[in-house]
């Protein structure tokens, strides 16, 4: 039986019998009485309150700071599955940056025919800005969130990469420090891998990528469009753990092709730009003339190599979905290596036989824009009515290339505690990876988001998803845990 | 540090000083409005606290009439009147949230427990019954209260702390001397009558409005003068509300803040002539000039630091 058709719990496995790593959070669990559950949850949503972390949802207008729905049930993963994990993760980066640094370069994978060119040149992330343009140490993609989704015990998928500017990790370092006041007999009971170093990496990671002018300590700053901004708590609160300004673009202006911040001791030099702000709005001289959110002459600073930006500029050009489907090939291209974590089976829309499949299993299939983000601009054809499928028919005839369909996964599903028991819901986990000049470095574990309605796959945050702790455990402990229930 | 975040820290505590003052004064008036007529108990209490906030004009332009329910309801939950108690909490969430990194904890989370408890209280139906805006004022003392002392215990000592120490005794001086301006006929030497006075009732709300009711006991030893009053609130250093007490405080936060940016200017060159012209000054000089010129002309230079830190310090 083709194994993604089951349905796979990450607690009770595909035959029922507790899995390894929740082990001991199972027994933890018949344990524990309902009414002590029930009072965490309600601490856990308190906390989360008080602290302000909040988000803002693009066209709701009343609740227009709302919480993301936390669970309390930490998701496990094992030792040996993360190592297998973060192998690929990090090649995955490796081969991003590769291809990125080509397309802005030589184009040897468009010469080569592994990528068609039009749909690289075509593109609208592809910024022609940047051809034939250098970035320090040839990195475009210092923080990378790639989506991953299991289906069985075996193996991951990568549903999804994102190489502009992912979010999500301000979640993944608070859901921990709020998981370990709540519960911590749990993290008594596991040896839980720590996240927390996550800013003192990502710090790192940005030093390491100053432009090699800079001879004394870099500034560094991060770029936020504002509090408007729905992922604002998130630049704030990385800010301060960074212990870097968090700048907006009225703080910043480029003399001579040197950016500087304003300060109330004057102009000061700023060499790294850690940006959460998109291409688009970055410098109105050279993007769109109305943003107010950007510094005119960033662009130019840029290009004189006096400022770096990460991510680079133009790095959505790689973690568009249709590239998406080239990635196997891309990663063979410039490492020769074969890819470690596999790629959803992906049909390609512009390709006429592919295109007359996925007309004809709409039903079946999940069919994604091209450029969409957040869940935003897709049809889940199972759980679709007849005229959203119709709708999606009549777009998909018209502009072909503009989508990509793959098959309705069995997403795994975890344990989540809702008020009237615990239940099993569709997660997916979006691990941050961080490459800088001296190195790829990944934390153990990621954000894991869930799908709090039942049999909902959409997990994205601004579709009413919810996210949980992530824990990666010693394999040795599981072994011994296994040996003494034997 | 950044240019806007100094501006927001320095609104921040304004704002968060404001909403304090409003909170007492209200407070204050409804002791005194309480009162029979005979002891200055009297609707015009009501225009006077109107006055001495700031927000007369607003008022008189929304053509309610003047009486205890909508002038408190005006201060304190009316989204219409800019400088109510709770757009002075909704502007210092805001400013607080444009530059958390520069908060602790500690001082986030008394803003945003009192906003959220605004929130709530805003969510339900109808106008909060008497019992519930009591309590709400209260939050907002106690609020200023931790914050306040949040700042203080929390707070790193670099210009952050300082921008914010600066905003709030800016603040503060603002808000007794408007009150001293509103009251200065009652304050007047020649007022004096032995054995008691129809004003005592007032200066006793005037203390309590500045929570210097007990204070000025243990000052003067002796029963309340309404020249002793004005005194206790210009001129006595150990009073934390007194404009000379206020103008130290700025004096030293922007000496330090002069100290780590290496420069002395403007700013802090006035500050330190306001503060020079308090220190010498005598109630006898201000009761012979006109205490209600004496207020007018302070209120003025008060404003001229105001915008002489914004220049100086690029806002």
């Amino acid at each position: 039986m083709d194994s993604r058709l089951t349905q796979f719990d990450e607690l009770a496995g595909a035959d029922g019998r507790i899995r390894a790593p929740y082990r001991k959070l199972s027994r933890w669990l018949a344990e524990t009485p309902p009414e002590l559950l029930a009072s965490r949850r309600e601490q856990a949503e308190l906390l989360f309150r008080r602290i302000g972390i909040t988000f803002a949802v693009y066209g709701a207008q009343e609740a227009t700071e709302r919480l993301i729905p936390f669970d309390i049930l930490p998701r496990i993963l094992a030792r040996s599955e993360w190592t297998t994990l973060e192998k690929g993760l990090i090649q995955r980066v490796a081969a991003l940056n590769a291809f990125l640094a080509d397309i802005y370069g030589a184009g040897e994978i468009l010469k080569a025919g592994v990528v068609p060119a039009d749909l690289v040149y075509r593109n609208p992330a592809y910024c022609p800005e940047m051809a034939g343009r250098r970035v320090p140490y040839d990195i475009f993609v210092h923080i990378a969130g790639v989506d991953i989704v299991r289906t069985d015990d075996q193996g991951f998928f990568v549903l999804e990469d994102n190489a502009r500017t992912p979010s999500g990790v301000s979640y993944m370092l608070e859901n921990r420090e709020v998981m370990m006041r709540l519960f911590p007999e749990l993290f008594a009971l596991h040896r839980v891998a720590p996240i927390e170093n996550y800013p003192d990496e990502l710090l790192a990671t940005l030093r390491s990528v100053a432009p090699p002018s800079v001879n004394s300590d870099p500034t560094i700053v991060l770029m936020t469009p504002g509090q408007y901004n729905s992922a604002f708590y998130e630049h704030s609160f990385l800010a301060d753990k960074l212990g870097v300004e968090l700048v907006e673009g009225r703080d910043l202006f480029v003399r001579d092709d040197v950016v500087y911040m304003r300060t109330t001791e004057g102009p000061r030099r700023v060499d790294v730009i850690y940006r959460r702000i998109d291409d688009d709005f970055l410098d109105p001289l050279c993007f769109r003339p109305d943003s107010a959110l950007g510094v005119a002459g960033l662009m130019g600073a840029y290009h004189a190599g006096n400022v770096t930006l990460a991510n680079a500029v133009g790095a959505g050009a790689a973690d568009d979905k249709a590239m998406y489907t080239y990635m196997p090939d891309i990663i063979k291209f410039y490492l020769g290596e074969a890819p470690l974590l596999q790629n959803v089976p992906t049909f390609r829309c512009r390709e006429d036989e592919a295109l007359a499949y996925v007309l004809d299993h709409l039903e079946e299939l999940v069919v994604k824009e091209v450029n969409g983000s957040g869940g935003y601009g897709m049809l889940v054809g199972p759980h679709a009515s007849k005229a959203q499928i119709e709708e999606f028919r009549a777009k998909l005839k018209a502009h072909p290339q503009n989508f990509i369909a793959q098959p309705t996964l069995a997403l795994s599903t975890c344990p989540i505690a809702l008020a009237s028991g615990v239940a099993p819901r569709h997660v997916d986990l979006r691990p941050f990876v961080l490459q800088g000049a001296n190195g790829a470095r990944v934390v153990p574990g990621g954000l894991t988001r869930v799908a709090m309605t039942e049999k909902s796959l959409v997990v994205n945050s601004s579709q009413g998803g919810g996210t949980k702790d992530t824990w990666v455990i010693d394999d040795a402990w599981v072994d011994e845990e296994a040996m003494g229930q034997a | 540090m950044l240019s806007r975040t100094a501006d927001n820290l320095y609104w921040l505590a304004r704002y968060m000083e404001r909403a304090d003052f409003l909170a007492r004064a209200i407070q204050a008036s409804r002791r005194l409005a309480a009162l029979p007529k005979a002891y200055g108990g009297d609707e015009t209490e009501w225009e006077s606290v109107l006055l001495s906030s700031g927000a007369a004009l607003a008022f008189e332009s929304s053509g309610r009439p003047v009486n205890e329910a909508n002038v408190v309801e005006f201060l304190t939950f009316a989204p219409e009147n800019p400088g109510s108690i709770r757009n002075c909490l909704e502007h210092a969430r805001s400013n607080a949230r444009a530059v958390r990194t520069a908060l602790t904890i500690e001082m986030w989370e008394s803003i945003n427990d009192a906003y959220l408890e605004m929130r709530a209280l805003e969510s339900r139906d109808g106008v909060p019954c008497a019992e519930e805006l009591a309590r709400f004022l209260e939050v907002i003392k106690l609020t200023s209260l931790t914050y306040d002392g949040g700042a203080y215990r929390t707070m790193l000592r670099n210009d952050a702390y300082w921008f914010s120490r600066v905003g709030l005794f800016i603040e503060r001086a603002d808000n007794t001397a408007r009150l001293l301006d509103v009251k200065y006929h009652v304050l007047l030497p020649q007022k004096e009558v032995v054995g008691g006075s129809l004003d005592y009732f007032q200066w006793s709300a005037i203390l309590r409005a500045v929570s210097a009711h007990t204070a000025y006991h243990w000052v003067y030893r002796t029963s309340m003068k309404p020249w002793l009053v004005a005194d206790l609130l210009i001129l006595r250093p150990e009073m934390p509300r007194s404009l000379i007490s206020c103008y130290e405080s700025i004096v030293r936060n922007l000496d330090d803040l002069a100290r780590a940016h290496g420069r002395q200017g403007a700013a802090q060159r006035h500050a330190r002539g306001v503060y020079g012209k308090l220190e010498k000054l005598t109630m006898e000089s201000v009761f012979q000039g006109g205490l209600h010129e004496f207020v007018q002309s302070f209120i003025a230079e008060n404003n001229r630091l105001g915008a002489l830190i914004s220049e100086q310090y690029l806002f």
